[in-house]
């Protein structure tokens, strides 16, 4: 009699625990959990985990975890594979860029009732990249990078060059220093930073991606970019701009040692020149890019984050929560700026950035500067593969540099290497 | 012999024997068999989305047959890899084993000075990771800091670009003949410390010289130790992915298809097709055994014929 009650029970638990272990995913949406909520949060933004630490002390029922990324194509692919294996993290920063393809991957939640209350915190143009033209939302906007330029007062006193309003004068800018001296470059080109480019030509008014009803439209060779691109093109088949890769040790030397007197950058760069340029403390500053016709103010985006929710997240509300936090909040915006060095997204965020990067000290009025820049800077819709046009990117662009070809035929081994990828995964494309 | 002996042995030659192998079938089963049956399972298989590829429901994966093999067969780009890899092989196979059999020759003759030295400095790039290892000679490639270029330039070769489209290959030979000659040397050596030194004794009596019992005893005694290394370094340099995704970067003349597995990680990691870097994977793998294969029926005679 005793056993047979044992191995009743004992089956009861049995089954219990299997019942437990097939229904992991529902159970836990249930309102009454035991102990606080565990959300992971993939991020490369130094010290997040000193600003979670924060919300953590102040929210205990829902208990944040930060796990520091590498940034760039590594951790977007990192995060897409992750979300194939049903082990992605609650929450993970992802470049506006990249959203598109995390959304076709399905890996990342539309969070539009959960996020409804911020939408007016950040400007159209920001909101556009995380909605992507859309009636979803699909991550909270955290940093943005509009474009500037970076140059060398000192070393443009010494060349005898004036700030290029235009391209045109930057190129006859480029021609002058080369001349005056073969080591050094107003400038570079880089076939490296897809991103940098996407920038350059959203500001020429390029428009990679549109959506024209229900289908895609590919502009990647469109005009304003392939002026961008053969702009480029010449300069560097005349030897006048620095066409070496980028964030080498020897790039780092030539930035450091006056060889390199510009860089068109975003707002991001501080932080680069700080570590990468040491000795150009007190002597770079910033103005708006040259712009393609006199009398423009345009600017583009070069990188700038969201934080997007996995589709595979149990705790999307509390994900939520923290991502509104995070990013809204002024305690938090001011930990974003302080901490992480970031350039908030949200309007009030830009606001409170009052001192000048130490860097820049020279410079008093360097964020007045840019928000002004920041607000006209356009940006333009990413599509669905921008990982396989950016790859194409750099092979056609490596190859044009190496074989001083031209960069119009580049740019167009990048549009049809893009389209051709989207024409096999079956998107509609108008024609 | 009795008739329960016989029992006893036909039972222990029943289940025993699996017995033993079974740990060996399980590993094999779970971490090669699985792995390359899910691959091929991939290889067969294609994300197609509709319409803008944004809403949900808007993305099925479909069975496609062969068509991811024949694109990665007709991929231009993927020749062109192999072509590269077929130059940087012939370079790597003939330098660092060349090299390799010469150090492990002159550590054996019984001349040599400082001995355990030479060998553990010949040894040690191999305990390098190739990555550091790469970084490490792709910062000695770069000419603002580089003594290479200081000492290139001092004997009046200015303006060379270790990195350009026609040196990148043999600066990753270097890297790779740096890293791996001191390995191979070294199961050539043990190899030879194993030859009794009785047969150098009676070479000695015939009148042969140091340079003659190297080449008419050592170098045929080791051919089995030769073709172990050949075969090991035709799989490794068929795999070369190390080198040129770190010397990728800092140069604009690696592509990210350079080498063909360069290719699978791309497609896999970078653009997110894992479906064509399945089949292309499995291409790659066949067209590994095949020259292992080949290799391996040239020599069999000359190097284990006596083994037959």
């Amino acid at each position: 009699m005793r056993t047979k009650r044992l191995r009743l029970v004992m089956s009861a638990v049995l089954v219990g625990a299997l019942a437990a272990g097939c229904s992991g995913g529902g159970q836990e949406e249930t309102p009454q959990e035991t102990g606080p909520v565990e959300l992971t949060f993939w991020t490369w933004a130094p010290n997040m985990d000193k600003i979670a630490a924060v919300w953590n002390a102040e929210h205990p029922d829902i208990k944040v975890t930060v796990s520091k990324q590498a940034g760039g194509d590594e951790a977007a692919a990192k995060f897409l594979t992750a979300a194939k294996a049903g082990n992605a993290p609650d929450l993970v920063q992802a470049e506006y860029q990249m959203l598109p393809s995390f959304v076709a991957a399905e890996a990342v939640a539309d969070i539009k009732t959960e996020v409804e209350g911020v939408r007016a915190q950040f400007s159209d143009g920001i909101w556009n990249l995380v909605t992507l033209g859309t009636d979803g939302v699909y991550g909270l906007p955290q940093d943005s990078g509009p474009m500037m330029f970076y140059y060398r007062t000192d070393l443009f006193t010494k060349y005898g060059i004036a700030v290029p309003k235009t391209w045109d004068e930057y190129a006859a800018a480029a021609r002058t220093v080369h001349a005056k001296d073969k080591t050094v470059y107003l400038g570079g080109f880089s076939s490296k930073d897809p991103g940098w480019f996407a920038g350059l030509s959203q500001q020429a008014g390029g428009k990679w991606w549109s959506i024209t009803g229900e289908a895609w439209k590919v502009g990647i060779n469109d005009d304003a970019t392939k002026k961008v691109a053969d702009f480029w093109g010449g300069l560097a088949k005349d030897g006048v701009v620095d066409t070496q890769a980028p964030w080498t040790p020897e790039w780092n030397a030539a930035l450091n040692g006056g060889k390199i007197l510009s860089w068109a950058s975003a707002v991001w760069a501080p932080g680069v020149l700080t570590s990468n340029a040491p000795d150009g403390k007190g002597k770079w500053a910033i103005a708006p890019l040259p712009q393609w016709s006199a009398g423009e103010n345009y600017s583009g985006f070069w990188g700038g984050s969201s934080i997007a929710i996995a589709e595979g997240s149990k705790h999307k509300k509390a994900a939520a929560q923290f991502a509104s936090w995070l990013n809204t909040d002024a305690k938090a915006l001011d930990l974003l700026i302080k901490e992480a060095a970031i350039y908030p997204a949200a309007k009030s965020g830009q606001a409170l950035m009052t001192t000048a990067p130490e860097y820049f000290a020279n410079q008093a009025d360097f964020w007045q500067q840019a928000t002004t820049i920041a607000g006209t800077a356009r940006g333009f819709t990413f599509g669905p593969n921008v990982n396989v046009a950016y790859s194409a990117y750099k092979d056609a662009f490596d190859k044009a540099l190496q074989n001083k070809s031209s960069f119009t035929d580049a740019l167009g081994a990048m549009h049809d290497a893009t389209v051709a990828d989207m024409k096999k995964s079956g998107f509609t494309l108008a024609s | 012999m009795t008739k329960a002996n016989r029992g006893a042995r036909a039972d222990r030659t029943g289940a025993t024997p699996y017995l033993y192998l079974a740990p060996a079938v399980v590993l094999f089963t779970l971490f090669i068999a699985a792995p390359i049956g899910y691959t091929a399972y991939l290889s067969l298989r294609r994300v197609q989305f509709s319409g803008l590829g944004l809403g949900k429901k808007s993305r099925t994966e479909i069975f496609v047959g062969l068509d991811n093999y024949r694109t990665a067969v007709a991929d231009g780009e993927f020749w062109a890899g192999w072509l590269r890899v077929l130059g940087y092989a012939t370079l790597v196979l003939a330098l660092m084993l060349g090299l390799a059999l010469v150090f492990a020759l002159l550590l054996d003759s019984a001349r040599v000075r400082l001995a355990r030295f030479s060998r553990i400095a010949i040894f040690l790039p191999y305990a390098v990771p190739g990555v550091v290892a790469t970084l490490l000679w792709g910062f000695l490639y770069l000419p603002s800091l580089s003594p290479i270029h200081a000492t290139l330039r001092a004997f009046g070769f200015d303006d060379v670009d270790l990195l350009s489209p026609s040196t990148v290959m043999f600066s990753m030979v270097n890297v790779a003949i740096w890293g791996g000659t001191g390995f191979n040397m070294l199961v050539l050596y043990t190899q030879l410390r194993a030859i009794p030194r009785d047969y150098y004794e009676a070479a000695r009596i015939d009148g042969a010289g140091e340079l003659a019992i190297a080449l008419r005893v050592k170098v045929p005694i080791l051919a089995p130790a030769i073709v172990l290394t050949t075969v090991f370094s035709i799989i490794a340099t068929i795999q070369v992915f190390t080198e040129p995704m770190t010397l990728r970067p800092i140069s604009n003349a690696v592509s990210s298809t350079w080498s063909p597995l360069m290719k699978v990680y791309r497609d896999a990691f970078v653009t997110g097709d894992l479906y064509s870097a399945a089949a292309t994977s499995l291409v790659i793998a066949a067209m590994s055994v095949v020259p292992s294969l080949l290799f391996m029926r040239l020599v069999r005679r000359q190097a284990f014929g006596e083994e037959r």
